[in-house]
């Protein structure tokens, strides 16, 4: 028996062609059924896309490597849920590309942060964040008060697009609007953006409402995080989100 | 000289046309990114990569006019000499940055800088362990593959000029991307950072280090495809196959560095870590185990312990790795079914892990005294014992209820770092103090005392560190979920992060000690290269000493 391997030490073509025949059952096996098995993400009310501000938000979160210390992935534990609220569903990230549930928890868990905390403290934790936790090991982010660059934004929507996120047309295009009427509502058209975006949040967020900034776009991003499914109408026991 | 030209030998010279295409194609990519990115990160990536092929086109011409292809009665060292230096070159370099970041952790009101936003832990982190990973392992990979394919193929390597576009390619892909990170362009999965154009430029590099290995193995003048083989072919075949997928991804514009992963969410969490395990799988294992599979039987002068053994675990281990990346994911939103899949398979894997480790350490029988006599032998043994070690603490935290302790905590940091700096980084220190006497033609190394050295500072830097890290995951891990005697949670988060600061000094010790180990190595090897090597045979040991 033994004899017969020597088929694939003599012939690097049939040895190729059984490696990736074998490495590639694994993945079909565990990662194709996840996109036509209705079970893998269950239904809820209230997800909707990141608005362009929350986009951009988002963008920052990932450029920093934030994903490096943080989780976004409240596990159905007994002290996370205590700890952070109620466990993450897979709809409350459906919309992500990346996902971003993280691997340590360095700090703590992102997933529920949305306002948890107000919007000066974050600004304050930000800019120096052991002022605020002295015992924190965080990086501070005061570099982050510089203007939020709006042309790439555009690109990125229509990335999302591209990949399966449902932004219309209509949002797409009004994207700088949106920025302005969600970071300064003061200056903008709050009722549109609130008509595209129902339920965000609109106000400045740095307290600056000169320029808007990348802090107003990550503060905006980390105070939505986990609030868009309704836990006191979502029923976790229910027959159709038991997996 | 008119021997030294595109036309030179058999006909036309399809390696320089094919080198020169690709690379003339990516100038003027880069020329356009360079002048209408979007972003301005983008167009200091395009800078890099305009930069890089000017070089590439410099060392093109070089190489055709040196004549060093003529030589085609002997194997090509000199590619494997290039991937030896920059195996070290980046080993010092990722290994610095980890002291950084772990000083960071440990003292943060001392080496954060807040007016250096690129030099935040965020960003240096995924430039650690890029450089150590992909920068150093790849290139001792890349080095060691090429080495050993050409001895036991008994020929040259094939494609002319194409190893040397694999071997530079590769590193300016790392160059690429370990800048983009200071600069914050970064594609947010761990362990596949780089963007789209990155990924683009690794693919076509891939497919070359792909067809040169197996154009290797095709000319060969041995009837049998030696075990090391196996792995090493194993590791690019499905690396290749992890990195398109994971990968795939979508930027809003051409001229836009961002890309977004063509999966979301729970999809994307699955396949990400389909990917981020089998990096580890094939990239840091199934690579470095055809090393093993070369250096030590080379060094110690004895045959593979068994054959069939290593068969069966060559199967076994790239079948079972495949699907044990979910027991990344447990109790998280990914279905379950796929979680108990992860953790099954992973608790097999156990079995084939150990299996190469007992070829491994088998094949001294009859030879163990080199145990104490060669440190270099002792290195290759001790990066085998690690491997196991940290391949029996795997499965171990794949099991959902250890899982749900060590996960998210130090513990996993650890286990990462036994096997990061315990096997690869050892086994790979192993097979350099092996190949760098033998690749410049010196009797011996310049000072088995300073190998020595080297082995028992950074084994003490493993130790360190990985002690530390158990003590300070599984200590993390218990407070989060104490409760007091009322029923509520013992501790606020930022206690549990407080608790951590021992052992985030002890384990900087580690990495420093770790570093000081390879900066000896580097000396010794410098001086070896040069030349500086006593012509006299010493005294071999006393047998019973």
């Amino acid at each position: 028996m033994w004899n017969k391997h020597k088929i694939f030490e003599k012939h690097s073509w049939l040895l190729s062609i059984a490696i990736l025949v074998v490495v590639a059952i694994g993945g079909i096996v565990e990662i194709a059924p996840l996109f036509y098995l209705k079970s893998t993400i269950e239904k809820v009310e209230g997800m909707r896309p990141y608005t362009p501000l929350e986009l951009a938000g988002r963008e920052i979160y990932i450029r920093e490597g934030c994903y490096v210390c943080h989780s976004q992935m409240v596990r159905p534990l007994r002290d996370e849920v205590e700890r952070y609220g109620h466990y993450s569903l897979a709809a409350e990230s459906m919309y992500d590309h990346p996902f971003q549930w993280g691997s340590k928890r360095t700090g703590p868990d992102l997933a529920r942060l949305g306002g948890k905390y107000s919007d000066e403290w974050h600004v304050q934790h930000m800019t120096d964040p052991r002022s605020v936790v002295p015992e924190s090991v965080m990086p501070p982010y005061a570099f982050l008060d510089r203007p939020l660059r709006l042309e790439p934004i555009k690109a990125y929507m229509t990335a999302n697009t591209l990949v399966g996120v449902p932004y219309s047309q209509e949002m797409r295009d009004n994207y700088k609007a949106d920025i302005i009427a969600q970071a300064n509502p003061d200056e903008g058209d709050v009722s549109a953006f609130l008509s595209r975006y129902p339920g965000a949040n609109a106000r400045v967020f740095d307290g600056n409402a000169r320029e808007i900034t990348e802090m107003d776009a990550i503060i905006a991003y980390m105070q939505m995080l986990g609030t868009l499914v309704n836990f006191e109408v979502y029923e976790g026991e229910a027959e159709e989100h038991l997996r | 000289m008119a021997k030294h030209s595109l036309t030179s030998g058999a006909g036309l010279r399809t390696d320089v046309i094919g080198t020169g295409l690709i690379m003339a194609l990516g100038l003027l990519w880069s020329i356009f990114v360079t002048a209408k990115g979007i972003e301005p990160e983008f167009r200091i990536q395009g800078a890099t990569f305009l930069g890089g092929f000017m070089v590439g086109f410099f060392i093109l011409f070089a190489y055709v006019f040196s004549g060093q292809d003529e030589r085609k009665d002997e194997y090509m060292d000199g590619v494997v000499r290039a991937g030896v230096i920059a195996t070290m070159f980046w080993a010092i370099a990722g290994l610095l940055v980890g002291v950084i970041i772990a000083a960071q952790l440990a003292f943060p009101n001392i080496f954060y800088f807040s007016d250096f936003g690129w030099l935040n832990f965020g960003r240096l982190r995924p430039l650690h362990t890029s450089a150590v990973i992909f920068a150093f392992g790849g290139n001792a990979l890349m080095a060691t593959s090429f080495y050993i394919v050409q001895r036991t193929c008994r020929t040259r390597l094939a494609g002319g000029v194409w190893p040397w576009f694999v071997f530079l390619g590769y590193n300016l892909f790392i160059l690429v991307a370990g800048t983009g990170y200071l600069l914050g362009v970064t594609g947010g999965q761990e362990y596949a950072e780089p963007e789209w154009y990155a990924d683009l430029w690794l693919t076509i590099v891939w497919v070359a280090y792909l067809l040169v290995y197996l154009g290797t193995i095709w000319k060969r003048k041995e009837p049998h495809i030696y075990v090391a083989n196996w792995f090493y072919l194993a590791f690019i075949i499905t690396v290749a196959m992890l990195h398109l997928v994971n990968n795939a991804a979508l930027p809003g514009h051409w001229l836009s560095s961002n890309a977004f992963p063509v999966f979301g969410g729970v999809q994307n969490a699955m396949t990400q870590w389909w990917y981020g395990h089998n990096a580890v799988g094939f990239f840091l294992t199934a690579g470095f185990l055809g090393m093993m599979y070369y250096f030590i039987p080379k060094r110690v002068e004895r045959p593979v312990y068994s054959y069939r053994l290593s068969i069966v675990h060559f199967w076994a281990l790239i079948f079972i790795y495949i699907w044990a990346g979910p027991h990344h994911l447990h109790y998280t939103a990914l279905p379950q079914w796929a979680q108990t899949l992860g953790a099954t398979f992973s608790v097999i894997l156990w079995m084939p892990s150990w299996g190469g480790m007992i070829n491994g350490l088998m094949t001294l029988s009859g030879a163990w005294d080199k145990l104490r006599t060669d440190p270099v032998v002792r290195m290759l043994v001790a990066s085998v014992a690690f491997y196991g070690m940290s391949t029996f603490e795997g499965p171990l935290m794949s099991v959902r209820a250890v899982n749900s302790l060590s996960h998210y905590t130090d513990w996993t940091i650890g286990h990462v770092h036994s096997g990061a700096l315990g096997w690869v980084a050892l086994i790979s220190f192993g097979a350099i103090y092996c190949l760098v006497p033998w690749l410049w033609k010196r009797p011996r190394l310049y000072s088995m005392k300073l190998a020595e050295w080297h082995f028992w500072i950074s084994t003490l830097g493993i130790l360190l560190y990985i002690t530390s890290m158990w003590v300070s995951g599984i200590m993390q891990g218990l407070m989060w979920r104490a409760y007091n005697e009322f029923g509520f949670l013992e501790y606020s988060f930022v206690e549990t992060v407080e608790a951590m600061q021992p052992y985030y000094a002890i384990r900087t010790l580690g990495g420093v000690l770790f570093l000081a180990g390879a900066l000896i190595m580097v000396y010794n090897l410098v001086k070896t290269a040069r030349g500086d090597v006593r012509r006299s045979e010493p005294l071999a040991a006393p047998a019973n000493a």
